[in-house]
């Protein structure tokens, strides 16, 4: 533990200097690039952010620390008498605007791709409870509940005297995970039947509330195969922190097997030749 | 009152002693007094909570508390933190100090003034006793949201009431504050010689009694909804959930900008004390001071850039929040120039102002960076979120607070405090405080949520990290309680310019200020 400490530390330090390498499979300092065109979006909208945080910072920080180094009474015991400068007053009101606009432009054309939910290829509703999330798939009438799995579970109460080391995936892990194809535009129809959640899958670029009685929409377009954990991000009662998200990203022909399995196992009137997605555009 | 004015320096009733002396006082010196130990001793029970949450934190799984008193103790931490300690202590440094800064005897309206502190114990008992109510205290955190605290039990109608008694004191607070300032300056203290720290006080004092009317509306709505069948909140009603998102943080975000105003004030004052230059920019530091107010009105809806509001509102609100950047960047550009080519001393009041222009803008850069709304879906509601806005009200307001205390202890004791003893605290705090609120940047952005009582378990190292620096942060503090009863009871005398850069009326007085102050107007050098 103590060495993983020092590891912190380390990466503490380096954080800023060194930019995660691609092939990491997601950092502990930063967010993740995720694998939708959107969060890769955000990914960059972040990092340039970061940096320009990062040279006003120097500059700023920089005139502090040097104030402090040479301007102190025992290095500059008689002080200037100026206070006020029109001129610069009005550089560093017209800079930082400029530099606001530089950020604000990319920030809202991201924006609206995120929030451009038509052509989507198929559609999901997601419904939040206290403490699962509900998955349905309108077309095939797929409809799976999605629970912190047992290992978790049993783990999670006070004085359970087990170790949250002992399982993969400690609170990230679910019953049953929701499954996406991958490359398909999928839009996700999120609402709540208790109290406010909010579906968080930081590798999807996703965050959006679920509110009762209302239905938000927002969509998303898996571009690799993989599995991508999340939670609830909303405070909604004392299982708040055991509400995971987990998705499951197949290609598409393993995703229709998927499809196939889950109605024959269900036994649900297959309704593959309804006209292709309705829910869509 | 004109009787007091043909008779200067004497009081004109002999002040009553013991308890009765602070129970029915009028004095603003006293009633400042009280409300600074009310905030401080809030501070220690917001603190405490604190405590049990990072210690709950420090590894994964549950070890101290159930999930639900940990979302208890998240959701006292922040009304007892917002409304015990940060405003009360700023109340009380304007009670302290505005009479002496505008040259006034009193406050304008001295026994409103005795009755708005008065409110505060009540409300915070009555908050705090909800926690031994069947089902325990409110558990949706400070903002409440709907339908979600609808769900308490017993505690809902009591934590209403007592969030309304603390708008009743804050809004009282409010107008006294405004009215001693609009009417009781000394003859030539026009309104723009007016020192920053009154100016900061006059555009907040607008702000409360501006919103905290709406927050008394809001809950009592939410009231309405628990036990009298409307709908404000429920769709099922026609109403919807959203609503009280909207008045909430209507009321929620001039509420941050109450809590940091005051401290622009303070760090305004001790800044040029300790380089020995007057303020750099005066006058667009009090414009600076009325923009962000304005802004604080416009920007409510970056609080709920995922609560799936319409792309236009979104846009709107993420342009006008970024704006918000310019007058501050103005007002951190000004104290940097201010202290430019100073000659600048370091001593305890002015170390926590400059940690707090630097930490304050390390919480505006996140600010910045929440602002963009689509990567405020990846920062929203994470510890990212945690890291932005301690930083702005930690290392931003309580620094300021800590500032402003060792400043003008010297006027309010007559004592200096033990210099050696506030930088072991100065330095101690500044680096523990970096210890418990950094890691939480990286905490977000790597994906953990605020407001949970157990993590996977990645997030293990840097929550150890930040708890160790909770504690740390967290016992230093009892330092400054010591150093604050030491002066009170000791210590070198203080001069009336306690400090020798120091311009404003309040350093004319003697130190400790005579109970009573400027019976008769001081005259003021045009």
């Amino acid at each position: 533990m103590k060495h993983q400490g020092f590891q912190a530390w380390i990466g503490l330090a380096l954080v800023g200097a060194v930019t995660v390498p691609r092939t990491m499979a997601a950092s502990l300092y930063n967010l993740p690039r995720g694998v939708t065109p959107i969060s890769h979006e955000i990914y960059g909208l972040n990092m340039m952010a970061f940096w320009i945080m990062c040279g006003i910072a120097a500059v700023v920080f920089g005139a502090i620390t040097w104030s402090i180094i040479f301007h102190r009474r025992s290095r500059h015991p008689k002080p200037a008498g100026f206070h006020e400068s029109t001129v610069l007053e009005v550089v560093w009101t017209v800079i930082p605007f400029v530099i606001l606009i530089a950020m604000a432009v990319p920030a809202a054309r991201v924006l609206l791709r995120a929030e451009n939910v038509h052509h989507s290829e198929m559609t999901v509703e997601v419904t939040g409870y206290q403490w699962l999330w509900r998955y349905t798939y309108p077309r095939w009438h797929i409809n799976i509940y999605s629970r912190l799995a047992n290992s978790s579970l049993r783990i999670a109460p006070l004085n359970s005297g087990l170790s949250p080391y002992s399982v993969p995936h400690y609170l990230h892990s679910v019953t049953h995970p929701l499954v996406l194809p991958v490359g398909e535009k999928v839009r996700l129809l999120i609402t709540s039947k208790d109290v406010i959640h909010s579906w968080w899958v930081p590798d999807l670029g996703v965050q959006m509330d679920a509110n009762p009685g209302l239905v938000n929409s927002i969509w998303v377009r898996i571009e690799k195969p993989g599995i991508y954990r999340g939670q609830c991000n909303q405070i909604c009662g004392w299982g708040h922190a055991y509400m995971p998200i987990v998705v499951v990203a197949k290609p598409k022909a393993q995703f229709q097997a998927w499809v196939r399995e889950w109605q024959e196992r269900h036994r649900v009137d297959a309704d593959d030749a309804s006209p292709p997605s309705p829910q869509g555009s | 009152m004109t009787e007091s004015v043909a008779l200067p320096a004497e009081p004109h009733h002999a002040a009553r002693r013991g308890l009765m002396r602070w129970i029915t006082t009028t004095n603003h010196k006293d009633i400042g007094t009280l409300y600074l130990i009310f905030s401080l001793i809030m501070f220690f029970v917001g603190g405490a909570m604190a405590m049990v949450i990072r210690a709950e934190l420090y590894q994964p799984g549950l070890q101290f508390v159930t999930p639900a008193f940990y979302n208890q103790m998240v959701t006292l931490h922040g009304l007892i933190m917002i409304f015990g300690a940060v405003m009360p202590a700023f109340v009380g440094l304007a009670n302290w100090m505005i009479p002496l800064m505008i040259g006034a005897p009193d406050m304008a309206l001295p026994r409103l003034n005795n009755w708005s502190f008065w409110i505060l114990p009540f409300a915070f008992t009555l908050l705090l006793l909800t926690l031994f109510l069947p089902g325990g205290a409110a558990e949706g955190g400070w903002t409440l949201y709907v339908p979600y605290s609808l769900e308490l039990g017993y505690s809902f109608p009591f934590m209403i009431f007592a969030i309304h008694l603390m708008g009743i004191s804050s809004v009282l607070g409010g107008i006294n504050v405004i009215v001693t300032i609009l009417n009781m300056r000394a003859p030539g203290m026009t309104l723009m010689k007016m020192p920053l720290f009154v100016w900061a006080w006059l555009i907040t004092a607008y702000l409360l009694v501006a919103v905290m009317p709406v927050l008394a509306g809001g809950v009592t709505m939410q009231l309405l909804d628990h036990y009298f069948g409307t709908h404000f909140f429920s769709v099922a009603g026609g109403g919807t959930p959203l609503l009280w998102e909207h008045v909430f943080w209507f009321f929620g975000h001039p509420e941050v900008y109450i809590m940091i105003l005051p401290a622009f004030g303070i760090i305004s004052e001790i800044v040029p004390t300790f380089s020995r230059k007057p303020l750099f920019g005066r006058t667009s530091m009090i414009y600076a001071l009325a923009s962000i107010a304005f802004l604080s009105f416009i920007v409510w809806g970056h609080h709920m850039f995922t609560s799936g509001m319409p792309v236009s509102a979104d846009l709107f609100f993420m342009f006008s929040t970024m704006l918000i950047a310019v007058p501050t960047g103005v007002k951190i550009f000004n104290w940097v120039a201010t202290m430019w080519r100073g000659a600048i001393t370091f001593e305890t009041p002015m170390l926590f102002a400059v940690a707090f222009i630097i930490l304050f803008t390390i919480g505006g850069f996140s600010g910045v960076m929440l602002a963009l709304v689509p990567a405020d879906f990846q920062y929203h509601n994470s510890y990212f979120v945690v890291a932005h806005f301690h930083y702005v009200l930690v290392t931003g307001a309580v620094f300021a607070i800590m500032a402003a205390v060792y400043y003008w202890l010297p006027k309010w004791t007559g004592h200096m405090y033990n210099e050696f003893w506030g930088k072991v605290h100065f330095w101690l705090s500044v680096i523990s405080v970096n210890v418990l609120y950094f890691p939480m940047h990286f905490l977000g952005l790597a994906g953990m949520p605020r407001r949970v009582p157990d993590y996977a378990v990645q997030f293990t190292n840097l929550n150890m990290i930040s708890s160790i620096g909770g504690f740390v942060f967290g016992a230093s503090q009892l330092i400054f309680v010591a150093i604050i009863f030491a002066t009170v009871y000791g210590g070198r005398r203080a001069e009336a310019r306690a400090w020798e850069g120091a311009h404003g009326l309040e350093w004319t007085v003697p130190s400790p200020a005579p109970y009573h102050t400027f019976a008769t107007p001081p005259e003021v050098a045009g």
